[in-house]
């Protein structure tokens, strides 16, 4: 049957199994608007500004593990997406970004509302596309998707002109697809994999450091066997919460620049690492030239690219994280235990005495209100088991530190690109895919008010999210560096003219709630969590010159933290 | 140190800024890039000379790998191959100089494709420093213009992209 490009869109993605769109209308997409008009089977969600779409989609899929997707129109539509993209590149999120475009013939020209999304996106997408023909929509599509989710996942950018979008043809999706020029390898070497099992069950200090790639790769159930069969110590990165249960006593915390003390202290003195779908990131490493010097070096990782990029490894395997980890599993299985061993013993011993130290312990007397308290309570009321999404500074290194996430895609964060606004609108995302789960956002009042305008979208779509405001007056992570670095220069960093937030959230028709004791943090979180039918922002003022600890400085080795 | 990375890539547009755009992104040097379609209209065969350390080069060949454009690349330095870069010089030539001009084109085995009473126009093949040593021997004669098209490259024998 011949249907115009507009149709062919849709259809393409209703072939995809795609459920939501997330997305914003204009000049170039009206064509696609009108076909979304005349069908039921994909759902859009409007918006109220194009970046929001974009972490809308990104927390579906972080929720989901499906390809989130969004349109946008040519112009300022595509430009208000390029952070989103961003976001989603820098953490390897799959994500289709659908981008008007003004006619063909008209591309070139400085048309009404033309930018080259093809060319401003190039940096940030996985790969992306300009369809030039209505004939090839359907497989363009095919190949947009296959891209975004294999291999090393990312966001792809399909930029589709509007004339293409009125023309007619025949239409059928491809049932598959290959491409010559993108083969991702699947499958570990298993001649590699049995030279670091030799390795890993003769660590005398061994550690297992693992990344959002575990995450993304499902690969969880395989890392949780692996590391319990080898009853060695594991810390995740801030993008891999969850792939390992935190409440296990094997799990020393998050690495980095917050992280434990035992954790990066275990880092750097272990003599074997094994990094599992993790990219040593400069705020994971520190500095390089420090960076676990005695140690021999394990990375198992999708993207060649991302090995020996930072740290020059000993054994590199690339495959899926989940493929690589069930042949370890299988290996193992036939070799001899190292637990029990007193190397492994001694070991524990130490990691046990740095655990001592309580890093993460706070003032639990205090009069005011700690986010740390705040982040414990929620954790508490929701039993663990909510979505969190968050956004970017102090509260965001809280909610890693104090949450304690069990399950993988339950934290849901901005880390590569750091993207202040991205909580909300993520928050919405989640809620979508999980209708009936507890979802919450914690934010700072300096990034909340970046994509605000979301709250409107939550209306809309009655997605009752809980907004934990940890307000504390500042732009509290640069207050922090302000503080520790700048001898407490704090220029720009203290956000004059606050909005009453509960009237805010309340002229949306949502619930505002204020809170300004310790002793009232509890009842408020069961109160909004109560709620189940609405949205609820609930605004703790805290602590305001409440620092995050520990702390490794810019430039300093993982064994060098600023403690509290 | 200076490598040589030829890669064949999809002839499609935006193929070419994806791996210069990748080179400006991550502040990779590049000497040269020459590209043209090969034999099959729908591939690209790029040459591109970069210079930098083992890391760096190990790193640029797994992120030119890693654009889903590329469909294989080899680093050739360490391999026995070819390189040839061509050419185009025109220079001033009257009376005087016109002998002077010729005979060192026949020694350079370049070949005088253009006259006028004032210029010759000279193509010249071979690897980079044979055409530097011809600008140099050159040297008393005035150069109105120089083209270079960037080094190409082939290995020897049967190993090769395909
Ligand atoms: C879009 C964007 N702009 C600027 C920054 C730099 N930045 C990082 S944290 C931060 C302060 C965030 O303040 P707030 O949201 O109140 O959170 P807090 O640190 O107080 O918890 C800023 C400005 C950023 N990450 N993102």
């Amino acid at each position: 049957m011949e249907l115009t490009g507009a149709d062919i869109v849709i259809q393409s993605l209703k072939s995809e199994g795609v459920e939501y769109v997330f997305g914003y209308p204009g000049g170039a997409v009206l064509h696609i608007y009108d076909a979304f008009f005349k069908q039921d089977d994909v759902k859009h969600i409007l918006v109220r500004h194009e970046q929001g779409a974009t972490h809308a989609a990104d927390g579906y899929a972080r929720s989901t593990g499906k390809p989130g997707v969004v349109l946008v129109t040519s112009g300022p539509g595509a430009t208000n997406a390029v952070t989103g993209v961003a976001t989603a590149y820098m953490d390897s999120i799959p994500m289709i970004v659908i981008t008007g475009q003004v006619p063909k013939s008209l591309i070139g020209n400085d048309a009404f509302q033309e930018v080259d999304s093809v060319g401003i996106t190039r940096p940030i997408v996985k790969h992306n596309f300009l369809i030039k023909d209505v004939k090839d929509i359907a497989s363009t599509f095919k190949k947009a998707f296959y891209v975004a989710t294999t291999g090393r996942p990312g966001p792809v950018v399909i930029d589709i002109p509007k004339d293409i979008t009125a023309e007619k043809h025949e239409f059928s999706y491809p049932a598959e697809i290959k491409m010559r020029s993108y083969n991702p390898t699947v499958k570990g070497h298993i001649g590699q994999i049995k030279r670091a099992a030799e390795l890993i069950l003769s660590a005398e200090r061994p550690m297992i450091y693992t990344g959002g790639g575990v995450i993304l790769g499902n690969a969880s159930e395989q890392l949780t066997t692996f590391t319990r069969k080898l009853g060695y110590p594991i810390t995740n990165t801030l993008m891999g919460l969850g792939a390992y249960p935190a409440d296990d006593k094997q799990f020393v915390g998050m690495l980095g620049m917050h992280g434990t003390y035992e954790a990066n202290m275990g880092m750097h003195q272990c003599d074997v690492l094994i990094a599992i779908g993790a990219r040593f990131d400069d705020r994971v490493t520190g500095n390089l030239e420090k960076f676990c010097p005695d140690a021999r070096i394990i990375h198992i990782d999708v993207d060649p690219a991302s090995i020996s990029k930072n740290v020059k490894v000993d054994i590199p395997i690339v495959g899926e994280v989940s493929q690589v980890l069930d042949d370890f599993n299988r290996v193992l299985g036939d070799m001899s235990k190292n637990d029990g061993s007193p190397a492994l013993d001694k070991w524990w011993a130490q990691i046990d005495e740095w655990r001592s130290q309580d890093c993460l312990k706070y003032d639990r007397d205090s009069e005011l209100i700690k986010p740390q308290y705040v982040i414990e309570q929620l954790h508490e009321v929701t039993k663990g088991d909510a979505f969190v999404t968050s956004d970017v500074g102090q509260h965001q290194m809280w909610a890693a530190q104090y949450y304690g996430f069990n399950k993988p895609r339950r934290w849901i964060n901005s880390g590569g690109l750091g993207t202040m606004g991205f909580g909300l609108p993520a928050a919405l995302g989640v809620q979508l895919a999980h209708p009936d789960a507890q979802v919450a956002c914690i934010t700072g009042e300096a990034s909340f008010q970046m994509c605000l305008q979301e709250l409107s979208t939550a209306k809309q779509y009655r997605l009752p999210v809980k907004i934990l405001c940890l307000n504390n007056q500042y732009m509290g992570m640069v207050r922090q560096w302000q503080e520790f670095f700048y001898e407490k220069r704090y220029a720009m960093s203290y956000v004059e003219a606050l909005p009453d937030f509960c009237a805010l959230a309340e002229s949306y028709g949502h619930v505002g709630i204020q809170i300004e004791k310790p002793s009232d943090v509890r009842g408020a979180i069961e109160e909004a969590f109560a709620r189940k039918d609405d949205a609820v922002f609930l605004n703790f003022m805290t602590d305001k010159s409440e620092n995050v600890y520990p702390m490794i400085p810019a430039g300093a080795g993982l064994n060098e933290m600023i403690l509290v | 140190m200076r490598h040589i990375i030829s890669i064949l890539l999809e002839n499609e547009s935006g193929a070419l800024s994806r791996v210069a755009g990748l080179f400006s992104a991550r502040a990779y040097n590049i000497e040269s890039l020459s590209v043209a379609p090969t034999d099959d209209p729908s591939l690209s065969r790029m040459t591109i000379v970069t210079t930098g350390t083992d890391e760096i080069i190990e790193q640029i060949n797994k992120q030119l790998n890693k654009l889903v454009d590329v469909v294989k690349l080899i680093d050739m330095t360490g391999d026995v191959h070819i390189e040839r870069e061509l050419m185009l010089i025109k220079v001033h030539a009257s009376d005087g100089e016109r002998d002077e001009v010729k005979r060192l084109v026949d020694i350079f085995h370049g070949r005088i494709i253009d006259v006028t009473d004032t210029t010759y126009t000279i193509e010249i093949t071979g690897k980079g420093d044979k055409l530097d040593a011809f600008v140099q021997a050159l040297s008393s004669i005035a150069i109105h213009e120089v083209v270079r098209s960037g080094l190409i490259g082939i290995s020897r024998g049967e190993k090769g992209l395909i």
